[in-house]
């Protein structure tokens, strides 16, 4: 399953990369990194049917989380070919108006920060199987 | 009997005469024990005619004796108060008649022969002393008038001055009340302006808390990532550890990837320590802007400020705000020389032009939530001369014509009471000017948007 994980945090990649090395080792998850809005689209353009879940951060310098939410809606909720992507949502602002806000925007989930990424493995383990 | 007889109607007219005199010469104050003397003038006339009566001398000399008499203790009287000019005048006056007087009784004791040969002379010398008497009488009267006269006006004056004086004394008393109350409200204002130096140096103290407010959510939500890394790669390094381990135990080692996971493990330490330093620079940072500034200017590096501060302002904002979001643009001229200021009062500056930017664009986009990309931009450029040039630009609400007068004004706000404390740009503005000789001037057009320019000397 190949993620894309939107963060302008940089770290962020080694972060994922040693937490999931197992599955991307084994090949179960496949990742890959966008350190903004405006280039999770550019990435997304060009690999549109690839890309089955998004992992996005609210808060980004620029376009933000919510704002790439709402353009991924409007250009893939077209009926497939390609099924829409899932978009899960990260952000350190817990409150219960952001959450409705993205879940109003066509978010799947949404999720705090600090990633309690035992959790979101089990969330992500989940999607394969329901993939498959 | 009836010659001598004569000699009362002289004492009269001595009384007379004196009466005159002690007006005229003001005898009772000039010379009162002469003028007490006078009174008894008939004394010597009595005294003569009693004499004549009793030793029978009948003659028609004993007035004209009596007369010289008084004529001569007028003049004696004049002689003393010789000082006051009309007397000096009536002496003068007096003198020939006296003279003529004297010399024909006299002629008269001696020869009556020689009076009848000179009766002619005698006459006409006696007329002249006469009219000689009138007149010097008429000069010393209008003397005394004139020097009444002057007197009065010297009397006049003097009670003016008195007056002058008396009203001077009375000015001099309320000039040193004036004086008084003046230095006790003088004591009272310079007591005001203390507290009222004391009440701005709190005020200042408050901006600043004011500010670290607004700094506050920035700063939790710039510490929460960095911490989130160390907590995230310190228990992915366990991980990584568990799993070495359990590769040491195996026969069949991997020794590729127990490298991989030593390199894992080395990289995930050097993040640990990146991060939890990140964080100790943002502690510190905030601590710094709350301390009293030192005032120590040292070489400061404005991109890296910039940067902080803006990133600290928008984190401060969103974190009011959850669904504000603006597109920050940085232009740093990787030339920009270190300038010397004092770097917690620039940093100051800064956040200030930037919540104010950030402020109006979040109120444009209220107004204009379509179509609308709020953005804050800061751009910094090194000027010939060994200046530097900072411009924080917002593409916010622009600020109208009327404000724009008054927007370096102490306590001027535009935001809600509670809000704003009016102080934010007022201190900037000292801050660049005074405090760094510096210049801060703004661009602006309603409804497209602001620019703050500093500008600072080498």
């Amino acid at each position: 399953m190949k993620i894309l994980v939107v963060d302008d945090e940089a770290d962020v990649r080694a972060l994922f990369e040693q937490r999931f090395r197992r599955e991307i080792r084994s090949g179960v998850f496949s990742f890959s990194f966008a350190y903004s809005g405006e280039e999770a689209l550019e990435y997304l353009h060009a690999h549109a049917s690839e890309v089955v879940l998004i992992l996005s951060d609210i808060n980004m310098p620029g376009m933000s989380g919510l704002e790439l939410l709402r353009q991924i809606r409007q250009e893939y909720d077209a009926p497939p070919p390609p099924a829409p992507p899932q978009v899960m949502m990260i952000t350190a602002y817990g409150d219960e108006t952001s959450r409705q806000q993205a879940l109003e925007l066509g978010a799947n989930d949404f999720l705090t920060k600090p990633v309690d990424f035992s959790a979101l493995k089990e969330k992500l383990l989940h999607l394969t199987d329901h993939d498959n | 009997m009836n010659l001598n007889g004569s000699v009362f109607i002289s004492i009269l007219m001595a009384l007379f005469v004196v009466r005159a005199l002690r007006n005229f010469l003001d005898l009772p104050a000039r010379a009162p024990h002469l003028s007490r003397l006078l009174g008894y003038v008939w004394v010597p006339g009595v005294v003569l005619f009693v004499f004549s009566q009793i030793i029978g001398w009948k003659t028609d000399q004993l007035d004209e004796l009596y007369l010289l008499f008084l004529m001569s203790t007028i003049a004696l009287v004049l002689v003393r108060v010789q000082q006051y000019r009309p007397a000096r005048t009536l002496l003068l006056a007096l003198a020939p008649y006296l003279l003529y007087s004297f010399i024909e009784l006299v002629s008269t004791f001696i020869s009556l022969r020689l009076l009848k040969e000179y009766d002619d002379a005698f006459e006409n010398s006696k007329g002249f002393a006469f009219i000689w008497l009138f007149t010097f009488v008429l000069i010393a009267r209008n003397q005394k008038k004139h020097l009444d006269k002057e007197r009065l006006e010297r009397e006049t004056e003097e009670e003016a001055k008195r007056k002058i004086e008396a009203y001077n004394q009375e000015l001099e008393h309320l000039v040193t009340e004036r004086t008084a109350s003046l230095t006790l409200q003088t004591e009272e204002l310079r007591e005001a302006l203390k507290e009222l130096k004391v009440t701005q140096d709190q005020l200042i103290q408050s901006e600043k808390m004011a500010s670290l407010g607004e700094l506050t959510a920035g700063i939790a939500h710039e510490i929460q990532n960095p911490l989130n890394f160390v907590t995230n790669f310190s228990d992915v390094s366990t991980e990584l550890l568990t799993e070495l381990e359990e590769e040491q135990q195996r026969p069949d080692r991997d020794p590729g990837l127990e490298a991989e996971l030593l390199r894992d493990l080395r990289q995930n330490l050097t993040k640990i320590t990146h991060h939890g330093q990140r964080a100790a620079s943002i502690v510190r940072g905030m601590l710094e802007h709350s301390r009293a500034s030192t005032g120590e200017r040292q070489p400061t590096q404005l991109n890296l400020l910039a940067d902080e501060y803006l990133r600290l302002a928008y984190h401060g904002l969103r974190a009011k705000d959850k669904s504000f979001n603006a597109t920050l643009t940085t232009d740093f001229d990787p030339e920009l020389p270190p300038i010397e200021a004092v770097g917690q009062d620039l940093g100051r500056v800064l956040l200030n032009l930037f919540t104010n930017a950030f402020y109006a664009v979040q109120k444009r986009r209220q107004q204009q939530p379509e179509g609308y990309v709020p953005t804050v931009s800061v751009r910094t450029r090194a000027l010939p001369g060994g200046g530097v040039e900072v411009r924080v630009r917002d593409n916010g609400t622009g600020i109208p014509e009327a404000v724009r007068q008054k927007i370096f004004q102490p306590f001027f706000t535009t935001k809600p009471t509670g809000e704003g404390t009016g102080l934010g740009l007022s201190l900037s503005y000292d801050i660049i000017t005074k405090g760094h000789n510096g210049t801060l001037t703004l661009e602006t057009e309603e409804g497209k948007g602001t620019e703050f320019i500093i500008v600072l000397p080498a």
